[in-house]
Protein backbone atom coordinates (compact mmCIF):
# COMPACT_ATOMS: atom_id res chain seq x y z
CA UNK A 1 0.00 0.00 0.00
CA UNK A 2 1.22 3.36 -0.91
CA UNK A 3 2.29 5.64 2.17
CA UNK A 4 -0.34 8.46 3.13
CA UNK A 5 2.04 11.16 3.09
CA UNK A 6 2.63 10.34 -0.89
CA UNK A 7 -1.30 10.55 -1.25
CA UNK A 8 -1.36 13.54 0.49
CA UNK A 9 1.46 15.20 -1.61
CA UNK A 10 -0.91 14.17 -4.47
CA UNK A 11 -4.06 15.83 -2.79
CA UNK A 12 -2.02 19.02 -2.29
CA UNK A 13 -1.01 19.11 -5.61
CA UNK A 14 -4.98 19.26 -6.78
CA UNK A 15 -7.52 21.98 -5.63
CA UNK A 16 -6.87 20.95 -2.37
CA UNK A 17 -3.72 22.69 -2.12
CA UNK A 18 -3.18 24.85 0.87
CA UNK A 19 -3.05 28.62 -0.30
CA UNK A 20 -0.34 31.19 0.70
CA UNK A 21 -0.88 32.27 4.38
CA UNK A 22 -1.99 35.90 4.64
CA UNK A 23 -0.84 37.11 7.74
CA UNK A 24 -1.32 40.88 7.21
CA UNK A 25 -2.89 43.04 10.04
CA UNK A 26 -3.20 46.15 7.67
CA UNK A 27 -3.39 46.99 3.81
CA UNK A 28 -1.47 49.89 3.45
CA UNK A 29 -0.16 49.67 -0.04
CA UNK A 30 0.91 47.32 -2.70
CA UNK A 31 4.63 48.08 -2.57
CA UNK A 32 4.77 46.14 0.49
CA UNK A 33 3.05 43.05 -0.65
CA UNK A 34 4.80 40.31 -2.13
CA UNK A 35 3.97 38.70 -5.78
CA UNK A 36 2.09 35.77 -4.22
CA UNK A 37 0.13 37.62 -1.63
CA UNK A 38 -0.76 40.15 -4.32
CA UNK A 39 -2.41 36.48 -5.83
CA UNK A 40 -4.03 35.53 -3.00
CA UNK A 41 -6.27 38.37 -2.89
CA UNK A 42 -7.24 38.28 -6.59
CA UNK A 43 -8.10 34.30 -6.34
CA UNK A 44 -10.27 35.03 -3.12
CA UNK A 45 -11.94 38.12 -4.80
CA UNK A 46 -13.25 35.27 -7.69
CA UNK A 47 -15.02 33.68 -4.75
CA UNK A 48 -16.40 36.29 -2.83
CA UNK A 49 -17.75 37.61 -6.61
CA UNK A 50 -19.81 34.31 -6.98
CA UNK A 51 -22.06 35.57 -4.20
CA UNK A 52 -23.29 38.30 -5.90
CA UNK A 53 -25.24 35.69 -8.37
CA UNK A 54 -26.99 34.51 -5.52
CA UNK A 55 -30.53 35.26 -4.59
CA UNK A 56 -29.16 35.96 -1.01
CA UNK A 57 -26.10 38.03 -1.56
CA UNK A 58 -25.12 38.17 2.16
CA UNK A 59 -22.70 35.35 4.02
CA UNK A 60 -21.66 35.08 7.90
CA UNK A 61 -18.07 35.81 7.88
CA UNK A 62 -17.58 38.91 9.55
CA UNK A 63 -20.93 38.68 11.42
CA UNK A 64 -19.96 40.36 14.69
CA UNK A 65 -16.95 42.53 13.40
CA UNK A 66 -17.41 46.29 12.75
CA UNK A 67 -15.87 48.41 9.86
CA UNK A 68 -15.79 52.14 10.45
CA UNK A 69 -15.39 53.94 7.10
CA UNK A 70 -13.07 57.21 7.66
CA UNK A 71 -12.90 59.62 4.86
CA UNK A 72 -10.99 62.89 4.78
CA UNK A 73 -11.44 63.59 1.67
CA UNK A 74 -15.34 63.03 -0.51
CA UNK A 75 -15.37 59.76 -2.37
CA UNK A 76 -19.28 58.94 -2.49
CA UNK A 77 -17.84 55.47 -4.89
CA UNK A 78 -15.29 54.20 -2.71
CA UNK A 79 -17.18 54.43 0.46
CA UNK A 80 -19.98 52.88 -1.05
CA UNK A 81 -17.94 49.85 -2.25
CA UNK A 82 -16.32 49.65 0.94
CA UNK A 83 -20.12 49.72 2.85
CA UNK A 84 -21.12 47.26 0.55
CA UNK A 85 -18.29 44.55 1.00
CA UNK A 86 -18.63 44.70 4.35
CA UNK A 87 -21.94 44.50 4.36
CA UNK A 88 -22.28 41.60 2.13
CA UNK A 89 -20.16 39.99 4.37
CA UNK A 90 -22.01 40.67 7.29
CA UNK A 91 -20.42 43.23 9.50
CA UNK A 92 -21.93 46.09 10.98
CA UNK A 93 -20.35 49.46 9.29
CA UNK A 94 -20.12 53.00 10.87
CA UNK A 95 -19.49 56.05 8.21
CA UNK A 96 -17.49 59.12 9.00
CA UNK A 97 -16.67 61.92 6.90
CA UNK A 98 -14.45 64.81 7.74
CA UNK A 99 -17.09 67.26 7.31
CA UNK A 100 -19.28 68.02 9.88
CA UNK A 101 -17.22 65.40 12.54
CA UNK A 102 -14.95 66.45 15.20
CA UNK A 103 -12.12 66.78 13.11
CA UNK A 104 -13.43 69.93 12.25
CA UNK A 105 -13.09 70.86 15.29
CA UNK A 106 -9.43 70.66 15.11
CA UNK A 107 -9.13 66.72 16.65
CA UNK A 108 -6.11 64.91 15.62
CA UNK A 109 -5.91 62.34 12.95
CA UNK A 110 -4.81 59.62 15.81
CA UNK A 111 -7.50 60.80 18.78
CA UNK A 112 -10.17 60.73 16.08
CA UNK A 113 -9.86 57.18 15.36
CA UNK A 114 -9.13 56.46 18.88
CA UNK A 115 -12.50 57.72 19.40
CA UNK A 116 -13.82 54.99 16.77
CA UNK A 117 -11.70 52.52 17.93
CA UNK A 118 -13.22 53.05 21.77
CA UNK A 119 -16.74 51.90 19.99
CA UNK A 120 -15.60 48.58 18.73
CA UNK A 121 -14.22 48.97 15.20
CA UNK A 122 -11.87 46.14 14.14
CA UNK A 123 -11.21 47.62 10.92
CA UNK A 124 -10.89 51.28 9.62
CA UNK A 125 -11.10 52.33 5.98
CA UNK A 126 -9.35 55.65 5.44
CA UNK A 127 -9.30 58.03 2.96
CA UNK A 128 -6.75 60.92 3.84
CA UNK A 129 -5.31 63.75 1.08
CA UNK A 130 -1.69 63.36 2.84
CA UNK A 131 0.44 60.84 1.31
CA UNK A 132 1.52 58.00 4.55
CA UNK A 133 -1.85 59.00 7.15
CA UNK A 134 -2.76 55.30 6.77
CA UNK A 135 0.80 54.29 7.76
CA UNK A 136 1.36 56.62 10.83
CA UNK A 137 -2.24 55.53 12.18
CA UNK A 138 -1.41 52.05 11.86
CA UNK A 139 1.44 52.14 14.27
CA UNK A 140 -0.75 54.05 16.46
CA UNK A 141 -4.12 52.35 16.73
CA UNK A 142 -4.95 48.76 17.70
CA UNK A 143 -7.52 48.62 14.43
CA UNK A 144 -6.81 46.61 11.09
CA UNK A 145 -6.02 50.03 8.76
CA UNK A 146 -7.13 49.86 5.28
CA UNK A 147 -6.08 52.21 2.81
CA UNK A 148 -8.41 54.11 0.56
CA UNK A 149 -6.17 56.22 -0.67
CA UNK A 150 -3.59 58.51 0.59
CA UNK A 151 -2.95 61.53 -1.15
CA UNK A 152 -0.54 61.13 -4.30
CA UNK A 153 0.88 57.60 -2.74
CA UNK A 154 -1.56 54.79 -3.10
CA UNK A 155 -4.88 53.45 -3.79
CA UNK A 156 -4.42 49.57 -2.99
CA UNK A 157 -7.83 48.25 -3.85
CA UNK A 158 -8.21 50.04 -6.82
CA UNK A 159 -4.81 48.66 -8.24
CA UNK A 160 -6.36 45.23 -7.44
CA UNK A 161 -9.73 45.63 -8.78
CA UNK A 162 -7.72 46.70 -11.89
CA UNK A 163 -5.76 44.00 -12.09
CA UNK A 164 -8.72 41.54 -11.38
CA UNK A 165 -10.19 42.78 -14.11
CA UNK A 166 -7.68 42.59 -16.46
CA UNK A 167 -7.00 39.03 -15.42
CA UNK A 168 -10.41 38.03 -15.66
CA UNK A 169 -10.96 39.31 -19.30
CA UNK A 170 -8.17 39.00 -20.76
CA UNK A 171 -7.04 35.54 -18.90
CA UNK A 172 -3.86 36.39 -17.09
CA UNK A 173 -1.68 39.13 -16.08
CA UNK A 174 2.01 37.38 -17.41
CA UNK A 175 2.93 39.71 -20.93
CA UNK A 176 0.08 41.89 -21.44
CA UNK A 177 0.87 45.53 -22.52
CA UNK A 178 -0.91 47.71 -20.60
CA UNK A 179 -0.59 51.58 -21.04
CA UNK A 180 -2.14 54.23 -18.09
CA UNK A 181 -3.07 57.61 -19.58
CA UNK A 182 -3.29 60.82 -17.82
CA UNK A 183 -2.22 62.64 -15.31
CA UNK A 184 0.62 60.04 -13.70
CA UNK A 185 2.45 62.48 -11.65
CA UNK A 186 -0.63 63.25 -9.16
CA UNK A 187 -2.53 59.63 -9.47
CA UNK A 188 -2.36 57.08 -6.57
CA UNK A 189 -4.35 54.97 -9.14
CA UNK A 190 -1.44 55.09 -11.29
CA UNK A 191 1.32 53.62 -8.45
CA UNK A 192 -0.78 51.27 -7.33
CA UNK A 193 -1.20 50.19 -10.56
CA UNK A 194 2.47 50.30 -11.62
CA UNK A 195 3.70 47.94 -8.22
CA UNK A 196 0.71 45.58 -8.94
CA UNK A 197 1.08 45.02 -12.38
CA UNK A 198 4.98 44.86 -11.97
CA UNK A 199 4.80 42.06 -9.00
CA UNK A 200 2.84 39.68 -11.14
CA UNK A 201 4.81 40.11 -14.29
CA UNK A 202 3.06 42.16 -16.57
CA UNK A 203 5.18 41.97 -20.38
CA UNK A 204 5.23 46.10 -20.74
CA UNK A 205 3.95 49.14 -18.47
CA UNK A 206 3.74 52.32 -20.81
CA UNK A 207 2.71 55.95 -18.85
CA UNK A 208 1.21 57.64 -21.26
CA UNK A 209 0.14 62.21 -20.47
CA UNK A 210 2.10 65.43 -21.12
CA UNK A 211 5.36 65.61 -19.60
CA UNK A 212 4.72 68.29 -16.98
CA UNK A 213 2.55 65.25 -15.40
CA UNK A 214 4.80 62.34 -16.26
CA UNK A 215 8.02 62.73 -14.27
CA UNK A 216 11.47 60.86 -15.72
CA UNK A 217 11.91 59.08 -12.57
CA UNK A 218 8.38 56.79 -13.30
CA UNK A 219 11.51 55.11 -15.62
CA UNK A 220 13.10 53.63 -12.25
CA UNK A 221 9.84 51.92 -11.27
CA UNK A 222 9.92 49.76 -14.82
CA UNK A 223 7.76 51.89 -17.13
CA UNK A 224 8.42 53.19 -20.45
CA UNK A 225 7.04 57.06 -20.65
CA UNK A 226 5.75 58.22 -23.83
CA UNK A 227 4.08 62.10 -24.51
CA UNK A 228 2.79 61.09 -27.27
CA UNK A 229 -0.94 59.43 -26.94
CA UNK A 230 -0.91 57.31 -30.94
CA UNK A 231 2.57 56.00 -29.78
CA UNK A 232 1.99 55.20 -26.19
CA UNK A 233 -0.86 52.91 -27.11
CA UNK A 234 -0.05 51.41 -30.11
CA UNK A 235 -0.66 47.51 -29.51
CA UNK A 236 -1.12 47.72 -26.07
CA UNK A 237 -4.15 45.24 -24.48
CA UNK A 238 -5.59 47.27 -22.01
CA UNK A 239 -6.09 51.08 -21.04
CA UNK A 240 -6.38 52.32 -17.88
CA UNK A 241 -7.30 56.44 -18.61
CA UNK A 242 -6.71 58.14 -15.62
CA UNK A 243 -9.06 61.12 -14.57
CA UNK A 244 -7.91 64.99 -15.29
CA UNK A 245 -8.60 65.77 -12.07
CA UNK A 246 -10.50 69.40 -12.83
CA UNK A 247 -9.86 70.60 -9.13
CA UNK A 248 -6.20 70.67 -9.74
CA UNK A 249 -6.00 72.83 -13.24
CA UNK A 250 -5.10 76.24 -11.13
CA UNK A 251 -1.47 74.38 -10.96
CA UNK A 252 -1.40 74.78 -14.54
CA UNK A 253 -0.02 72.29 -15.17
CA UNK A 254 -1.19 72.15 -18.91
CA UNK A 255 -2.75 75.27 -20.62
CA UNK A 256 -5.93 73.96 -20.77
CA UNK A 257 -8.79 71.13 -20.80
CA UNK A 258 -9.56 71.70 -24.41
CA UNK A 259 -5.87 71.25 -25.14
CA UNK A 260 -5.41 68.14 -23.00
CA UNK A 261 -8.89 67.02 -24.66
CA UNK A 262 -7.70 67.37 -28.14
CA UNK A 263 -4.05 65.73 -27.13
CA UNK A 264 -4.74 63.20 -24.92
CA UNK A 265 -8.50 62.15 -25.28
CA UNK A 266 -9.53 58.46 -26.11
CA UNK A 267 -11.62 58.58 -28.71
CA UNK A 268 -12.60 55.18 -30.69
CA UNK A 269 -10.47 57.25 -33.62
CA UNK A 270 -7.52 56.50 -32.20
CA UNK A 271 -8.05 53.34 -30.29
CA UNK A 272 -9.38 51.89 -33.80
CA UNK A 273 -5.74 52.72 -35.30
CA UNK A 274 -3.87 51.96 -32.63
CA UNK A 275 -4.57 49.20 -30.83
CA UNK A 276 -8.54 47.98 -31.59
CA UNK A 277 -9.07 45.40 -29.30
CA UNK A 278 -7.64 46.59 -26.08
CA UNK A 279 -9.80 46.73 -23.05
CA UNK A 280 -11.07 50.15 -22.02
CA UNK A 281 -10.70 50.77 -17.79
CA UNK A 282 -11.44 53.91 -16.18
CA UNK A 283 -11.09 54.59 -12.17
CA UNK A 284 -14.15 56.62 -12.51
CA UNK A 285 -15.55 59.11 -11.90
CA UNK A 286 -15.34 59.88 -15.68
CA UNK A 287 -15.29 63.41 -17.27
CA UNK A 288 -17.02 62.58 -20.59
CA UNK A 289 -15.83 64.46 -23.35
CA UNK A 290 -12.44 65.22 -21.51
CA UNK A 291 -9.87 61.82 -20.97
CA UNK A 292 -12.17 59.90 -22.61
CA UNK A 293 -15.07 60.57 -25.27
CA UNK A 294 -18.80 59.18 -25.04
CA UNK A 295 -18.76 56.49 -27.49
CA UNK A 296 -15.03 55.04 -25.71
CA UNK A 297 -17.12 54.73 -22.55
CA UNK A 298 -19.89 53.39 -23.41
CA UNK A 299 -18.55 51.15 -25.98
CA UNK A 300 -18.21 47.51 -26.30
CA UNK A 301 -14.61 47.21 -25.12
CA UNK A 302 -15.17 49.18 -21.64
CA UNK A 303 -15.44 47.61 -18.45
CA UNK A 304 -15.51 50.47 -16.47
CA UNK A 305 -18.83 49.36 -15.06
CA UNK A 306 -17.38 45.67 -13.97
CA UNK A 307 -14.64 47.62 -12.68
CA UNK A 308 -17.20 49.02 -9.91
CA UNK A 309 -18.55 45.66 -9.75
CA UNK A 310 -15.03 43.83 -9.11
CA UNK A 311 -14.89 46.49 -6.54
CA UNK A 312 -16.79 45.06 -4.19
CA UNK A 313 -15.24 41.83 -4.71
CA UNK A 314 -11.88 42.61 -4.25
CA UNK A 315 -12.54 45.17 -1.17
CA UNK A 316 -14.56 41.36 0.20
CA UNK A 317 -11.42 39.66 -0.36
CA UNK A 318 -9.41 41.88 1.42
CA UNK A 319 -12.02 42.70 4.31
CA UNK A 320 -11.66 38.44 4.44
CA UNK A 321 -8.23 38.21 4.45
CA UNK A 322 -7.15 40.85 7.03
CA UNK A 323 -9.59 39.54 9.32
CA UNK A 324 -7.38 36.19 9.42
CA UNK A 325 -4.70 38.18 11.24
CA UNK A 326 -3.32 36.31 14.41
CA UNK A 327 -0.44 37.90 15.56
CA UNK A 328 2.28 36.49 12.41
CA UNK A 329 5.69 37.56 11.74
CA UNK A 330 4.82 39.75 8.22
CA UNK A 331 2.85 42.41 10.89
CA UNK A 332 3.79 46.11 10.41
CA UNK A 333 3.38 46.73 14.14
CA UNK A 334 5.79 44.09 15.61
CA UNK B 1 1.43 7.96 12.33
CA UNK B 2 0.67 4.39 12.20
CA UNK B 3 0.35 2.35 9.48
CA UNK B 4 -3.16 3.37 7.68
CA UNK B 5 -6.03 1.01 7.72
CA UNK B 6 -7.84 0.45 4.75
CA UNK B 7 -11.51 0.33 5.11
CA UNK B 8 -12.48 0.35 1.31
CA UNK B 9 -10.54 -0.60 -1.62
CA UNK B 10 -11.10 0.39 -5.28
CA UNK B 11 -13.87 -1.97 -5.90
CA UNK B 12 -15.20 -2.21 -2.42
CA UNK B 13 -15.82 1.93 -3.11
CA UNK B 14 -17.53 1.49 -6.62
CA UNK B 15 -20.12 -0.97 -4.48
CA UNK B 16 -20.89 1.83 -1.85
CA UNK B 17 -21.13 4.18 -4.30
CA UNK B 18 -23.47 1.69 -6.84
CA UNK B 19 -26.01 1.37 -3.46
CA UNK B 20 -25.51 4.74 -1.85
CA UNK B 21 -27.11 5.71 -5.71
CA UNK B 22 -29.87 2.88 -5.38
CA UNK B 23 -31.04 3.63 -1.46
CA UNK B 24 -31.54 7.39 -2.86
CA UNK B 25 -33.28 6.43 -5.90
CA UNK B 26 -36.15 4.64 -3.84
CA UNK B 27 -36.74 8.14 -2.44
CA UNK B 28 -36.38 10.30 -5.78
CA UNK B 29 -40.37 10.47 -6.32
CA UNK B 30 -39.88 13.29 -9.26
CA UNK B 31 -36.64 12.88 -10.63
CA UNK B 32 -37.70 16.60 -12.44
CA UNK B 33 -37.72 18.69 -9.32
CA UNK B 34 -34.77 16.51 -7.82
CA UNK B 35 -30.69 18.11 -7.65
CA UNK B 36 -27.20 17.03 -6.37
CA UNK B 37 -25.00 19.39 -4.17
CA UNK B 38 -21.44 17.98 -3.36
CA UNK B 39 -19.71 19.74 -1.19
CA UNK B 40 -16.34 20.98 -2.00
CA UNK B 41 -13.47 19.66 -2.02
CA UNK B 42 -14.53 15.74 -2.18
CA UNK B 43 -18.28 15.57 -1.98
CA UNK B 44 -18.05 16.66 -5.63
CA UNK B 45 -16.42 14.22 -7.15
CA UNK B 46 -19.41 11.65 -5.23
CA UNK B 47 -21.75 13.76 -5.98
CA UNK B 48 -20.90 13.45 -10.01
CA UNK B 49 -20.18 9.97 -9.43
CA UNK B 50 -23.80 9.84 -8.57
CA UNK B 51 -25.10 11.86 -11.15
CA UNK B 52 -23.48 9.14 -13.66
CA UNK B 53 -25.46 6.05 -12.30
CA UNK B 54 -28.55 8.16 -12.47
CA UNK B 55 -27.76 9.09 -15.95
CA UNK B 56 -26.49 5.41 -17.06
CA UNK B 57 -28.96 3.39 -15.58
CA UNK B 58 -32.26 6.01 -15.23
CA UNK B 59 -31.71 8.00 -18.39
CA UNK B 60 -32.28 11.14 -15.30
CA UNK B 61 -30.59 14.13 -16.00
CA UNK B 62 -30.18 15.53 -12.87
CA UNK B 63 -28.64 19.19 -11.96
CA UNK B 64 -25.47 19.22 -9.83
CA UNK B 65 -23.87 21.68 -8.46
CA UNK B 66 -20.90 22.36 -5.88
CA UNK B 67 -20.85 24.25 -3.16
CA UNK B 68 -18.04 26.06 -0.80
CA UNK B 69 -18.56 26.36 2.63
CA UNK B 70 -15.59 28.67 3.87
CA UNK B 71 -17.25 31.67 4.32
CA UNK B 72 -20.29 29.91 6.53
CA UNK B 73 -17.91 28.21 8.67
CA UNK B 74 -18.26 28.54 12.82
CA UNK B 75 -14.44 28.49 13.15
CA UNK B 76 -13.53 31.45 11.21
CA UNK B 77 -12.07 33.75 13.71
CA UNK B 78 -10.28 31.10 15.47
CA UNK B 79 -8.23 29.36 12.46
CA UNK B 80 -4.69 30.50 12.13
CA UNK B 81 -5.14 31.79 8.67
CA UNK B 82 -7.75 32.50 6.19
CA UNK B 83 -9.05 29.41 4.10
CA UNK B 84 -9.37 29.98 0.50
CA UNK B 85 -13.30 30.86 -0.50
CA UNK B 86 -13.69 28.89 -3.87
CA UNK B 87 -16.56 29.27 -5.94
CA UNK B 88 -19.59 27.74 -5.32
CA UNK B 89 -21.69 26.43 -8.74
CA UNK B 90 -25.19 26.36 -8.18
CA UNK B 91 -26.99 27.31 -11.91
CA UNK B 92 -30.35 25.86 -11.33
CA UNK B 93 -33.10 27.18 -9.37
CA UNK B 94 -33.33 25.47 -5.61
CA UNK B 95 -36.29 26.69 -4.86
CA UNK B 96 -39.37 23.82 -4.66
CA UNK B 97 -36.04 21.49 -5.33
CA UNK B 98 -35.60 18.40 -3.27
CA UNK B 99 -31.62 18.76 -2.91
CA UNK B 100 -29.24 15.79 -1.78
CA UNK B 101 -26.47 17.08 -0.21
CA UNK B 102 -23.18 15.09 -0.94
CA UNK B 103 -20.34 14.76 1.06
CA UNK B 104 -17.54 12.39 1.48
CA UNK B 105 -17.62 11.62 5.32
CA UNK B 106 -19.44 12.74 7.93
CA UNK B 107 -17.89 13.52 11.67
CA UNK B 108 -18.83 16.72 13.69
CA UNK B 109 -22.16 17.46 11.26
CA UNK B 110 -20.21 21.70 11.43
CA UNK B 111 -19.57 20.85 7.87
CA UNK B 112 -23.36 20.37 7.42
CA UNK B 113 -24.89 22.65 8.65
CA UNK B 114 -22.78 25.35 7.78
CA UNK B 115 -23.72 24.34 3.75
CA UNK B 116 -27.38 23.74 4.72
CA UNK B 117 -27.33 27.95 5.72
CA UNK B 118 -25.14 28.32 2.40
CA UNK B 119 -28.18 26.70 0.50
CA UNK B 120 -30.45 28.35 1.75
CA UNK B 121 -29.13 31.39 0.49
CA UNK B 122 -29.50 30.29 -2.98
CA UNK B 123 -33.10 29.79 -2.51
CA UNK B 124 -35.91 27.72 -0.48
CA UNK B 125 -35.64 24.11 -1.45
CA UNK B 126 -38.93 21.59 -1.19
CA UNK B 127 -36.16 19.37 1.04
CA UNK B 128 -32.87 18.85 1.97
CA UNK B 129 -32.03 15.38 2.33
CA UNK B 130 -28.26 14.32 3.06
CA UNK B 131 -26.08 11.53 1.45
CA UNK B 132 -22.18 10.36 2.83
CA UNK B 133 -20.05 7.72 2.09
CA UNK B 134 -18.79 7.36 5.23
CA UNK B 135 -20.22 8.56 8.73
CA UNK B 136 -17.69 8.28 11.56
CA UNK B 137 -19.38 9.33 14.53
CA UNK B 138 -18.40 12.13 17.04
CA UNK B 139 -21.35 14.37 16.17
CA UNK B 140 -21.34 17.40 17.87
CA UNK B 141 -24.62 18.99 15.94
CA UNK B 142 -27.84 17.37 15.81
CA UNK B 143 -27.11 16.20 12.57
CA UNK B 144 -27.72 12.80 11.02
CA UNK B 145 -27.35 11.42 7.41
CA UNK B 146 -30.53 9.96 5.14
CA UNK B 147 -28.33 8.09 2.89
CA UNK B 148 -24.74 6.29 4.33
CA UNK B 149 -22.83 3.68 2.73
CA UNK B 150 -20.76 2.64 5.81
CA UNK B 151 -20.89 3.60 9.49
CA UNK B 152 -17.96 2.88 11.58
CA UNK B 153 -16.89 4.17 14.94
CA UNK B 154 -13.73 6.26 14.90
CA UNK B 155 -11.65 7.96 17.93
CA UNK B 156 -11.05 11.90 17.29
CA UNK B 157 -7.19 11.04 17.02
CA UNK B 158 -8.72 8.93 13.79
CA UNK B 159 -8.91 10.83 10.28
CA UNK B 160 -10.74 9.10 7.27
CA UNK B 161 -9.44 9.90 4.02
CA UNK B 162 -11.74 9.46 0.62
CA UNK B 163 -9.99 9.87 -2.22
CA UNK B 164 -11.20 9.98 -5.20
CA UNK B 165 -9.08 9.25 -9.05
CA UNK B 166 -9.85 13.06 -10.13
CA UNK B 167 -8.87 14.68 -7.21
CA UNK B 168 -6.06 12.02 -5.29
CA UNK B 169 -5.35 9.72 -8.36
CA UNK B 170 -6.84 6.45 -6.61
CA UNK B 171 -9.48 5.35 -5.17
CA UNK B 172 -9.93 4.18 -1.88
CA UNK B 173 -11.15 4.71 1.63
CA UNK B 174 -8.50 5.14 4.52
CA UNK B 175 -8.54 5.35 8.23
CA UNK B 176 -5.45 7.10 9.92
CA UNK B 177 -4.62 6.78 13.08
CA UNK B 178 -2.41 10.27 14.82
CA UNK B 179 0.46 9.36 17.20
CA UNK B 180 0.48 11.81 20.39
CA UNK B 181 1.12 14.78 19.76
CA UNK B 182 0.35 15.09 15.78
CA UNK B 183 -2.32 17.61 14.98
CA UNK B 184 -5.59 16.26 13.67
CA UNK B 185 -6.54 17.61 10.42
CA UNK B 186 -9.22 19.93 10.52
CA UNK B 187 -12.87 18.37 10.54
Amino acid sequence: MKTPTEAQARAAAHSTAAPTPFQRKHLLGLEDLTREEVLRILDEARGMKDIFTRTVKKVPALRGKTVANLFFENSTRTRTSFELAAKRLSADVINFSAAGSSVSKGESLIDTVRTIEAMGADFVVMRHSASGAPHLLSRNVKSAVINAGDGTHEHPTQGLLDMFTMREKLGRLEGLKVAIVGDILHSRVARSNIWGLRKLGVGELRLVGPRTLLPKWFESMGCQLHYNLEEGIRGVDVINILRIQLERQSENLFPSIREYQVLYGLTTKRIAAACPDALIMHPGPINRGVEISQEVADGPQSVINEQVTNGVAIRMAVLYLLSGYRGGPLSEDE
Amino acid sequence: MSEPRELMNKEQMDKAIAELAERIDRDVAEPGATALVGIRTRGVPLASRLRKIYALTREWNLPLGHLDITLYRDDLSTLGSQPMVRESRIEFPVDGKTIILVDDVLYTGRTVRSAIDAILDFGRPRAIRLAVLVDRGLREYPIQPDYCALKIETRPNQTVQVLFPQVDGRQQVLLLTLDEGEAPEPA
